[in-house]
């Protein structure tokens, strides 16, 4: 049931295209978000016994031999990323069908998202950990093709693959780390390796360990240095940047942290780390928040910013402040998904992304207006909405950390203040003041794009005034996932006056200052954003491309010259190395050199192939090419039938006389052989030619006394008879102990037969159209 | 008279080294031919090489009364030779074709697609 529920995705969104087609629109993107809520209903089945502290494990045996298993697990943890996932999908489903209305692939765009959907779902739910990084990886893949959904457009194509480059190295990272977690704990399993808390953070490879996970997690989830890729993931359609890199895939990374933290967190290594990098991307996604004008990339460096709280929360790992990234994922999650949706509304309905181009729109949308403002407050932490709950939560939890509580209460009371601003700037500046002139003559949004807001701000309300039902439902059970024990969880709106409430008021002060003067403000950080753009990150990011491809052009220049010849000596030279290395270092020097007993009839032969070959490399006739070719042929032919071997022999002369034939047939249709090279290169193949021939004979010479294995001709020779009934062994061996591969050579024959007769066909063809000549 | 041959391989095999490496069409042709004639007489005399004993089975016995020369080279040999003569046909025309169509047997005329 739980598999059929995951990939139940991949399956819909395969026949999305003709849903689409056969309803239109507007009622096959309904259809389609049956789905979605189908989910949600059933995963909402599991509230009850999660919330009462059950877990359940599902599991489908994939490949049972390689520990594989098709396993998932749900409890608060999974369950909160689920029910989001599904819940926020909904909406997403119904909005895009009236944001892409008319758009030309818009089947295509539902095959893409409900297989994020899927993979996401996969994602969050998987306990083994292949499982995982299977639905990780198709998570970043399907981001790729949302981003650059638009392919048309070069940028997007670019900045699709920086996403994907991104996200898909730190994805390798990530599972070497899970790897070695498993080598570790003996166990693919997630939950079994969690129940024992003890055995990583003991182990030697602790550190490392902890470091590849991290690279992998902080790639996903945009923490800085690595930031720089969502932003730039806007370029993908509005609903998409709502649903993946606000409220779900950029969260993967978070869920990998908390869904690690009871058998990694609680080091110092982990608290310092976490903490400083989620500090540090916290403020500094807010503070790049307030320095862009468009309206999306605001929302997306906010983003960052809830990425780095969630982080830096999951760091400091005390109960306080796992259950403040309880609430904060599901707050985010409400406020960050509508207030995308309300600005690919502003972009829909009045034709442009550019705050500073926008104003007094509560006049024309009253009901976006509304649902931007509850959302907008929610964001900026103002009681009674759930923001500002779990922006208390977070300020108690920097002031009890354990290290490090001074710097990240004031990275937190600054990133609170620059928040207030970015929600002064993403709500009050569109939707208030006086009208300004946009591109279209703004109006209402359909119900289908409004819907998502509405229903999302109203959850921000419903959980604000009753933290009660929050606490009952999700946060409890998720936070003791995290923490991997029981917690206490009592929310409360009203906290009292505290240290909390004192540092939330002066930043909500002074991010309201902010916002008055944020055209001035953004005057002054010109400077900042200029630097940061041709240093920042991003910058080494296309830099570090530009070297990649320059190697890769050297080195097609160096290995890939187009000349026949350079190609062929480095391989027969690399060869030559390698058996003259073997020849010196494995075995002792035996050189077989007698001799005796060798007749002069067998010499003559000898000489004459030798002399044959000789004359081949000097002659200039064709025909006294194909001749000597013949001696050679048939002259190993005769050491074939003189050294027992008799089928050999007849194969040979066979062979030899077709070769001889068809040669005369081609040669004599080609030119003259010419003198293309100088004397100088003459001579260094000459040297190659002989080098490679002592080096052979050397080769011979030797390993007459060298036996590794035991032969195994005798089992051929024993029962070619009593087995098989044949008496000439060789073919016995051919066509019935070995007869797969005579199948094989057989196949190998009749293709280089068809490709004879292609090519003669294409020829005939050719003439008679006059051909491309 | 395994030390003889080991001198026969070398020379078919310095031959063909030298052929291959030659700019004509035609040439790498030959030289294809005289590589794969070395690379047989090497497996085979790796063997071991004997006179007069054929891996028969006499009318009338199970196995063979005498010591006979070692099948398995053989079978692998064998199984050599008509594959390179699969390829040598197969290269031949190739080779043809792709003189009829650049109009020329120089290989170093044929390279722009590597670029």
């Amino acid at each position: 049931m739980m598999l059929a529920a995951v990939i139940s995705g991949f399956l819909v969104g395969g026949v999305a295209p003709w849903v689409i087609r056969y309803l239109g629109d507007s009622r096959g993107s309904l259809a389609l978000a049956a789905l979605p809520a189908l989910l949600f209903v059933y995963f909402a089945s599991f509230v009850s016994s999660v919330a009462g502290g059950e877990t359940a494990r599902m599991v489908t045996p994939w490949a049972p031999g390689l520990d594989l298993m098709l396993s998932f697990y749900v409890d608060g943890l999974s369950l909160s990323f689920a029910l989001l996932i599904s819940g926020i999908g909904t909406f997403i489903v119904i909005y895009a069908g009236s944001y892409l209305h008319d758009h030309p692939q818009l089947g295509r765009f539902y095959i893409y998202l409900l297989g994020f959907m899927a993979s996401m779902l996969g994602l969050v739910l998987a306990d083994n950990i292949i499982t995982l990084f299977v639905f990780w990886e198709l998570t970043s893949l399907t981001s790729f093709l949302l981003i650059g959904f638009n392919h048309e457009q070069e940028k997007s194509r670019k900045l699709a693959v920086q996403a994907m480059l991104v996200t898909v190295a730190g994805g390798l990272a990530m599972l070497a780390g899970l790897i070695m977690m498993a080598v570790v704990t003996g166990t693919f399993e997630l939950s079994e390796m969690m129940a024992e808390p003890d055995v990583l953070k003991a182990h030697a490879h602790y550190t490392i360990i902890t470091i590849l996970i991290l690279v992998g997690a902080f790639s996903k989830s945009a923490q800085a240095p690595l930031h720089f890729w969502l932003p730039n993931a806007m370029e993908a359609p509005t609903p998409v940047s709502a649903y993946l890199h606000s409220s779900t895939m950029v969260k993967a990374g978070v869920y990998l942290m908390a869904r690690m933290h009871p058998g990694l967190g609680g080091t110092d290594f982990w608290i310092i780390t976490l903490s400083l990098f989620g500090g540090v991307t916290m403020f500094l996604g807010v503070f790049l928040a307030i320095q862009q004008t468009e309206i999306k990339k605001v929302l997306a460096y906010s983003t960052v910013m809830a990425l780095g709280t969630l982080t830096m929360l999951i760091g400091i790992g005390t109960d306080g402040a796992l259950i403040a990234a309880s609430v904060f994922l599901l707050a985010h999650a409400f406020y960050k998904a509508a207030l995308f949706l309300i600005a690919g509304i502003i972009d829909h309905e009045a034709g442009t992304k550019d705050i500073t181009k926008m104003g007094g729109l509560r006049h024309s949308m009253p009901i976006t207006a509304a649902a931007a403002t509850v959302a907008g407050f929610s964001l900026a932490g103002i009681p009674p909405f759930f923001g500002f709950l779990a922006k208390e939560m977070l300020l108690e939890a920097t002031l009890d950390a354990d290290l490090l509580a001074l710097v990240l209460t004031l990275l937190a009371v600054g990133a609170g203040a620059l928040v207030v601003a970015v929600a002064g700037i993403v709500v009050i500046r569109p939707f208030y003041g006086a009208k300004v002139e946009t591109p279209k003559k703004p109006h209402e949004a359909p119900m289908a794009m409004l819907v998502g807001p509405l229903v999302l701000g109203l959850f921000g309300i419903g959980f604000g005034l009753m933290p009660g039902l929050a606490e009952r439902t999700l946060v409890g059970a998720t936070a003791a996932a995290m923490a991997g024990e029981p917690v206490d969880v009592t929310l409360y709106l009203w906290h009292g006056f505290n240290l909390a409430l004192l540092l939330s008021v002066i930043a909500v002060a002074a991010g309201i200052f902010l916002f008055l003067n944020w055209n001035r403000v953004r005057a002054r950080l010109e400077g900042v954003k200029a630097f940061s753009e041709s240093y920042g990150p991003e910058a080494g990011y296309w830099r570090g491309l530009d070297l990649l491809n320059w190697v890769a052009f050297w080195q097609t220049r160096i290995l890939q010259n187009g000349y026949m010849r350079y190609y062929l000596i480095t391989i027969v030279m690399t060869m030559v190395v390698l058996t003259l290395y073997a020849m010196v270092t494995r075995a002792t020097p035996q050189l077989a050199t007698t001799l005796t007993g060798v007749q002069i009839y067998e010499l003559a032969i000898a000489l004459i192939i030798v002399l044959a070959a000789v004359f081949l490399g000097w002659t200039h006739s064709r025909l006294a090419a194909v001749a000597s070719l013949g001696i050679v042929g048939f002259g190993v032919a005769l050491v074939y039938v003189l050294f027992s071997a008799p089928d050999l022999g007849i194969t040979q002369v066979l062979v030899e006389t077709l070769t001889v034939l068809l040669l005369v047939l081609v040669l004599f249709r080609l030119p003259e052989f010419l003198d293309l090279s100088s004397n100088a290169v003459r001579l260094r193949d000459l040297g190659i030619g002989l080098l490679v021939g002592g080096t052979m004979t050397l080769l011979l010479l030797m390993i007459g006394d060298v036996q590794y294995f035991e032969p195994i001709s005798w089992y051929f020779v024993e029962n070619s008879y009593p087995i098989a009934q044949g008496r000439n062994i060789v073919n016995v061996i051919l066509v019935d102990f070995r007869a797969l591969d005579t199948l094989g050579e057989i196949y190998v024959l009749a293709l280089a037969g068809i490709g004879v007769y292609a090519m003669i066909k294409l020829r005939s063809e050719d003439q008679s159209k006059g051909g491309p000549r | 008279m395994e030390p003889l041959m080991a001198f026969v391989v070398g020379g078919l095999y310095a031959a063909a080294i030298y052929l291959l490496l030659r700019r004509s069409l035609a040439k790498l042709i030959i030289g294809l031919i005289l590589l794969s004639n070395g690379a047989n007489l090497l497996i085979f005399t790796a063997a071991g090489l004997s006179r007069g004993a054929p891996p028969l089975i006499p009318e009338g016995l199970q196995t063979p009364d005498a010591v006979v020369a070692d099948p398995l080279p053989q079978a692998l040999v064998l199984t050599a030779i008509v594959i390179s003569f699969g390829v040598l046909a197969f290269a031949v025309v190739l080779i043809h074709r792709a003189y009829e169509v650049v109009k020329s047997d120089d290989l170093d005329m044929m390279k722009d697609t590597d670029r």
